[in-house]
């Protein structure tokens, strides 16, 4: 039996919304969050940054040929993505502003490490689909009714219209998302079991970096 | 039981088994730059958490300084740059800053100061963390949720993950350098084909490898995914930790921090050394690579029609013609420098295709040393008299610089750069600029001709 419970007792079962289609295969981190957005000290302010090569043009004007500048995808909160999403960079800056932009979810066949755990520590779901069934997604997330489509978290399927489909992600990954903790918090738990490692380093294998 | 170099530093380094699956793992040393750690810290303010063992954390300044002098260029980098020393000087942990005879790149530091040995694990806010597998040990990137964690609890979830060995076995060419080696990996694995994967890297043409060629290897399997690389630690390691200012103060003994001969790993990819040349890359991801001897792509080199219309795009933003040959390709700049390709063993690579010549009209070349130290015994060489008499533009400071822009170093909108860096990435050197990844000494060969060449030519 799954511990779902959240600390205040929340939980997200399910992402509900409109879907954009982003068929590009390997895109990294620097095309979703640029290096100028970067030059920061907080998590706040990015959302502007996030795609913004593709969404505005060099003199700030909104590319009205990119997907989220387009009705109804500009309200999208799920996106329909190419593979090896998220490569390159290990900038949680990218997560940041794709959360800040409205984005709950990016389906895809697979996704770059670092860029799957930073996804998982806010909240960003990242459901894994065969390419079969990421080719589906992409043409009804096409279709300009702007349907809505409904991930479940707890049964791990994804329901658009007539496609009915089962997702992967690893059950850390799934708790994480549906109870919504802080991981930090969670691990200082095991206080104990690190210190009982750390006693059986020998003094020899303890890193001390000279200052 | 047979087991794999990953699984036995990954056996090695787990604290405990979590409910959800996860597990614990021990992290031996944790490096932070000015740009992926202020909001760690600010998360450790925020729940009101100290760091857990203050020794075992390394701070750099690397991505966001001008390598032109050693102050800040702007006040939005001197704000990163501080925040970072005052972070540090707070919770007691060792700080390199600008001016320091010991800073530099993050990658370029640590296996110069003696920071790693085999059997270690190693994170870091950075990508190319897995530099570190070179060593025999398990190095890889991490967010700044994850920072926090390593800072208050000197551990990481962590999930096994899969493993891969890259045999390259026989001997290479003469003008094939480690960074051919690990492109041609990446053009045969792909851009995400190692996504889930730690790959080890095998066969005799590895390890004919120097460290900085293992280096350079491993850093770059982050281009096909991998969240781990690792090298067999053997008498070449043992060989390069001696001397070094953290030397002998710690080792990580009491594993063979080599995959044992009968282990078994996921997936066998397997190349032949002899058939790898020296290669550019013509598109906008890494694995976008030809041979220096070859031309572009053409569309009916591929099947569906989404690989046409990738290839047309890339083509596009890289300013290329279908078919057009590698070496009529143009360049305006030649940068040399990141955590690929910046040590003394490629700047006197670079150096010996550049002496007695100079850099072609109208080309602006710039070489950035990857540390103070590297540059202080590339200076000792007598390298920069080679660099400047060449026509290279010598950086008296150490630095990412051109390969992410993230300092004052930002290539033009239409920009053409022959680049040792790692990632020819859509707008990485800066917003329309377009990036031809090579080797140091092509990068030095380009600069020449004002176009990109085979350094088999310079003789």
């Amino acid at each position: 039996m799954n511990d779902w419970q959240g600390k205040d007792g929340q939980m997200t079962k399910t992402i509900k919304g409109i879907s954009a289609p982003l068929p590009l295969a390997n895109v990294d981190t620097d095309v979703i969050m640029p290096k100028r957005f970067l030059i920061t000290i907080t998590r706040e302010g990015l959302a502007d940054g996030t795609f913004a090569d593709l969404r505005f043009d060099n003199e700030g004007a909104r590319r009205p040929d990119f997907i989220l500048n387009k009705a109804p995808w500009t309200q999208a909160n799920i996106l329909v993505v190419g593979d090896n999403f998220g490569c390159g960079s290990s900038r949680e800056h990218a997560v940041w502003g794709m959360r800040q932009l409205g984005i709950d979810a990016c389906i895809g066949t697979s996704f770059a490490g670092i860029f799957y755990d930073n996804a998982r520590k806010n909240g960003l779901a990242l459901p894994i689909v065969s390419h079969q069934t990421r080719d589906l997604l992409l043409r009804f997330a096409d279709d300009d009714n702007g349907a809505e489509i409904e991930i479940d978290l707890i049964n791990r399927t994804i329901t658009a219209g007539d496609i009915d489909a089962p997702f992967e992600m690893d059950p850390a990954t799934q708790t994480a998302l549906i109870r919504g903790r802080d991981d930090t918090l969670d691990s200082l738990e095991h206080a104990g079991a690190i210190r009982e490692y750390e006693a059986g380093l020998k003094s020899k294998m303890r890193v001390s970096v000279i200052k | 039981m047979s087991r794999t170099l990953y699984d036995k530093l990954v056996d090695a380094h787990k604290v405990c088994d979590l409910p959800d699956g996860d597990m614990l793992i021990y992290v031996d040393f944790h490096i932070m730059n000015e740009y992926t750690s202020p909001q760690a810290f600010s998360g450790l303010d925020t729940k009101g958490l100290d760091v857990w063992r203050p020794e075992a954390h390394l701070a750099v300044v690397d991505h966001v300084n001008a390598t032109r002098s050693n102050e800040p260029h702007d006040a939005a980098s001197k704000l990163l740059i501080d925040n970072l020393e005052s972070n540090c000087t707070r919770h007691d942990i060792a700080f390199y800053g600008l001016g320091d005879q010991r800073q530099g790149i993050e990658h370029v530091v640590v296996p110069e100061q003696g920071l790693v040995t085999p059997g270690m694990l190693i994170a870091c806010g950075d990508s190319h963390t897995t530099t570190y597998g070179a060593y025999g040990a398990l190095g890889f990137g991490i967010g700044t949720s994850e920072v926090e964690h390593v800072l208050a609890t000197q551990t990481l979830r962590y999930k096994r993950m899969k493993t891969m060995r890259v045999l390259i076995e026989g001997d290479t060419a003469p003008g094939v350098t480690a960074k051919d080696i690990i492109m041609k990996v990446v053009q045969v694995v792909g851009a995400g084909g190692a996504n889930g994967f730690a790959v080890e890297f095998a066969g005799s043409a590895t390890q004919n490898l120097d460290m900085a060629g293992r280096m350079t290897v491993c850093n770059m399997a982050v281009e096909l995914g991998a969240r781990a690389a690792l090298i067999a630690a053997d008498e070449i390691t043992e060989t390069a930790l001696q001397g070094h200012s953290h030397s002998g103060r710690f080792t990580y003994n009491g594993e063979s921090w080599h995959s044992d001969l009968e282990a078994v790993f996921d997936k066998e990819v397997t190349i032949a050394g002899g058939d790898i040349e020296p290669l550019i890359t013509w598109g906008t991801s890494p694995d976008q690579s030809v041979p220096i001897t070859a031309q572009v792509p053409v569309a009916s080199d591929y099947v569906t029609p989404k690989a046409k219309a990738a290839l047309a795009r890339s083509l596009n933003y890289m300013g290329l013609t279908e078919g057009q040959s590698a070496q009529s390709i143009e360049i305006d700049t030649a940068f040399i420098g990141s955590c690929t390709n910046s040590r003394i063993e490629d700047l006197r690579e670079a150096a010996k295709i550049l002496t007695g010549r100079h850099v072609a009209a109208g080309v602006e070349a710039i070489v950035v040393p990857g540390s103070a130290m590297t540059r202080l015994k590339a200076e000792a060489e007598g390298l920069r008299e080679i660099f400047e008499a060449a026509g290279f533009e010598w950086r008296p400071e150490a630095g990412c610089s051109m390969c992410l822009a993230m300092n004052d170093d930002i290539a033009m909108d239409g920009e053409r750069v022959a680049s040792s860096t790692n990632r020819n990435f859509e707008g990485r050197q800066g917003r329309g600029a377009r990036t031809h990844l090579m080797s140091p000494a092509m990068v030095a060969a380009a600069a020449i001709a004002g176009h990109l060449a085979d350094v088999r030519d310079f003789k």
